[in-house]
């Protein structure tokens, strides 16, 4: 790291202030480089709006943005551009938005595309229920974690005669094993009391029941994290009865998706759901999961919640607790307020008021916030995250923010001062 | 508890135990008693119906003798026969399931609980459940989930019907590790069963007065298995053109069931999403906590104290 802290702080807040852009990120400390992929359909838009509202924020980051159609390349085999994969690979963070696949592409969907270029295998997606925006069900807060890379989704299907097709589900120990320390990591750097593994090994015996060995097997390694096993109907069941009982869930593929669009479901859609893809070599893509919505592309009524929250989860991920929680309230106090919503969140306005009246950071009334998961391993998330997680113990008030100039060129300073980077 | 009683009541429709060739081309198939009466002589007042009944575990026989107990208080003309087929209490084998098949072909009816299945692997990838269904050939799983009266839940009066493929799909118990640490799973999906289910699915929406049908599948991902049974739903949709037909996935499905779960009327689909479906929307209709503390002999009372004060009918 830099040997003159104040020069580099006094250029940082300045260059921050005037909105210049940084030359170089290895020379600038505190500034971090992300690969921004806008998507199809509201992407852009909603891109857009999130790099305006990390700007009005300070967030000490600059965007790389980047293109990912599916192309060719030698042998015939499909891949993403290579300038992207560059990029990803020397960021090791990125926010995608949504991306469409064409029905007659002749090429495997690009997340699945994403996925085995950086070997995403875990998916993260925490559920917790925002306020101001009602759901019949309250008081939801738990993380699904979903294996990204085998199982139902393997995609090797085959014809064995005329009417008669064969799927094949594919388990294997290395990934189960992956997945399972994943899951009890999770837990342990976020404060999370337990650990459920989903299956259902009564049926498929020998598949499920490896995937449920090795999450036995983490579960012995990590004697402090509550453990326990349910079969997924009922899970199913218990979940739309009482979603309160649950707080880290981790399955296979397919049981993962339907799961984590189920909790979707309970705290409002996947237009306010956030998620992140962890891969194996240190990358991590978050991302908005819904649809890209080509029927309302440029038409300003898209709601960026979704993608704003995948990018706080990011945010948190890489250390940026401060921000990242401003950002949070912001979005949530929006919501919360109902006068500027989309009309996907029951309102009638345009995106674009959202997006001015989110800009709104710093608010003076008391605030309601729940503590949200939201970082992923990041070494120093277990220090940063505990004062939230014990306001989820002991009640959900905070105290109110101050005003926002002042308190972010605080922690500027205060997180550039140091030796260590944020 | 009456919601909790989780017997499945099966009619079994007599010639499906053979190979039919031309399944599409069948009669119309319920769970009826009355349509499925056309091939059995209708019941006289002193003849009594014989059921095959196999209490299964946990809370089943409690729950069976229940059943009894009002069927016997409300003179209903039924005679039980009971088999005790367990996995778990080890009261299992080929000999015993083979009784009870017999039992169940002969009586054409029958009411079951739910007979557990231990997770360990000991070398059956079937387990008897399973068993149960495919030698039967029971094809179609039928549940109508409705609210409760007086019941508030988040969801209320909710009635929807839900049909589930149960022979084949991913429960069809084909599992092998092609290496060390590497187990392969297969799905399974033919054209016939799918168009038999999905007939199954719209005549009995037709039979009940129903409007919609919905296939509910992941296409997207399992393009040539969830892409055939789609098409194959497609197929017989076109044979009932009063009957609207929709398609959703899975993963929407479930979200769109806590969210707004009137937009459905009859879902049909293949048998993992049958058991997510199914339980999901058990969940539905019930609180947490239905706050009831009596016993279930005082639960019995009651429902034969209401049947004996009824007038006759």
């Amino acid at each position: 790291m830099a040997g003159y802290p104040w020069r580099s702080t006094v250029s940082c807040v300045v260059a921050v202030l005037k909105n210049e852009t940084l030359q170089s990120r290895s020379f600038i400390r505190g500034m971090k480089t992300v690969t921004l992929i806008p998507g199809d359909g509201i992407g852009p838009e909603i891109s857009a709006a999130v790099m305006k509202i990390f700007e009005a924020a300070k967030v000490p980051i600059q965007w790389e943005e980047r293109n990912v159609t599916a192309i060719q390349g030698p042998g015939g085999k499909w891949m993403i551009p290579p300038g992207a994969k560059e990029s990803m690979n020397k960021t090791k963070i990125g926010l995608k938005g949504p991306l469409e696949t064409p029905i007659a592409a002749g090429h495997p969907s690009m997340n699945l595309l994403l996925r085995k270029t950086f070997d995403l295998f875990a998916n993260v997606r925490p559920c917790v229920s925002i306020e101001g925006y009602d759901t019949p069900y309250t008081d939801v807060n738990l993380v699904t974690i979903r294996e990204n890379t085998e199982g139902e989704y393997s995609g090797i299907e085959h014809m064995i005669v005329d009417g008669v097709v064969q799927s094949i589900k594919l388990i294997t120990e290395q990934a189960s094993q992956r997945i399972a320390e994943y899951a009890f990591e999770y837990a342990k750097n976020n404060q999370r009391s337990s650990v459920t593994a989903v299956h259902k090994a009564n049926i498929m015996r020998m598949s499920d029941g490896l995937f449920l060995r090795k999450c036995r097997e983490a579960a012995e390694k990590h004697k402090d994290v509550k453990f326990t096993e349910m079969y997924l109907d009922t899970v199913c069941l218990n979940m739309v009865r009482d979603p309160t009982q649950f707080d880290v869930l981790v399955m296979p593929n397919l049981y993962g998706d339907i799961l984590s669009d189920l909790c979707a479901g309970l705290i409002g859609g996947l237009g306010v759901t956030p998620s992140g893809n962890i891969g194996a070599n240190g990358v991590a893509i978050f991302e908005s999961v819904h649809g890209t919505a080509p029927d309302i592309a440029g038409k300003d009524l898209a709601n960026p919640t979704a993608l704003l929250l995948s990018a706080v989860m990011m945010l948190r991920h890489m250390g940026l607790h401060g921000q990242a929680q401003n950002i949070q309230t912001a979005c949530f106090n929006t919501i919360q307020d109902k006068k500027v919503l989309t009309k996907d969140l029951g309102g009638s306005s345009k995106f674009s008021a959202r997006l001015k009246s989110g800009l709104w950071l710093g608010h003076s009334k008391t605030i309601i916030i729940k503590p949200t998961p939201w970082s992923t391993t990041h070494p120093g998330s277990s220090a940063r995250s505990a004062p939230e997680t014990s306001a989820r113990r002991c009640g959900y008030k905070s105290k109110p923010s101050p005003p926002l100039a002042a308190s972010v060129v605080k922690q500027f300073l205060r997180a550039t001062a140091r030796k260590h980077r944020l | 508890m009456a919601a909790a009683l989780r017997g499945t009541l099966v009619t079994l429709v007599k010639g499906l135990g053979g190979a039919r060739m031309h399944q599409l081309a069948s009669r119309p198939l319920s769970v009826s008693a009355s349509l499925c009466g056309q091939e059995t002589p209708p019941p006289r007042a002193d003849s009594t119906f014989k059921v095959t009944m196999v209490p299964g575990d946990g809370v089943g026989p409690e729950l069976m003798t229940a059943v009894k107990d009002v069927f016997k208080a409300g003179d209903i003309p039924v005679e039980f026969e009971e088999f005790h087929l367990s996995e778990v209490q080890n009261m299992a084998n080929e000999e015993k399931l083979e009784q009870v098949l017999t039992s169940m072909r002969n009586n054409r009816v029958a009411i079951k609980g739910k007979i557990h299945t231990p997770m360990e692997y000991k070398g059956e990838l079937a387990s008897y459940e399973m068993k149960l269904r495919r030698k039967l050939d029971l094809f179609a799983n039928v549940v109508h989930v409705n609210s409760l009266q007086g019941y508030n839940t988040r969801h209320n009066n909710l009635d929807l019907v839900i049909i589930r493929e149960q022979t084949e799909g991913e429960y069809s118990s084909l599992e092998h590790e092609s290496t060390a640490g590497v187990i392969e799973c297969m799905k399974i999906i033919t054209r016939e069963k799918s168009r038999r289910i999905a007939k199954f699915a719209f005549d009995y929406a037709t039979k009940k007065g129903r409007n919609k049908v919905t296939a509910v599948h992941k296409a997207n991902i399992m393009k040539l298995g969830d892409g055939l049974f789609l098409q194959s739903c497609a197929e017989v949709a076109e044979l009932y053109p009063k009957i609207k037909y929709e398609t959703i996935i899975i993963d929407n499905c479930c979200m769109q069931l806590v969210q707004n779960p009137y937009q459905f009327d009859v879902l049909v689909m293949p048998n993992l999403y049958g058991n997510i479906i199914d339980n999901l929307a058990a969940g539905l209709v019930r609180t947490r906590d239905l706050g009831g503390y009596c016993t279930t002999g005082d639960f019995v009372h009651a429902v034969v104290a209401n049947l004996r004060h009824r007038p006759a009918q």
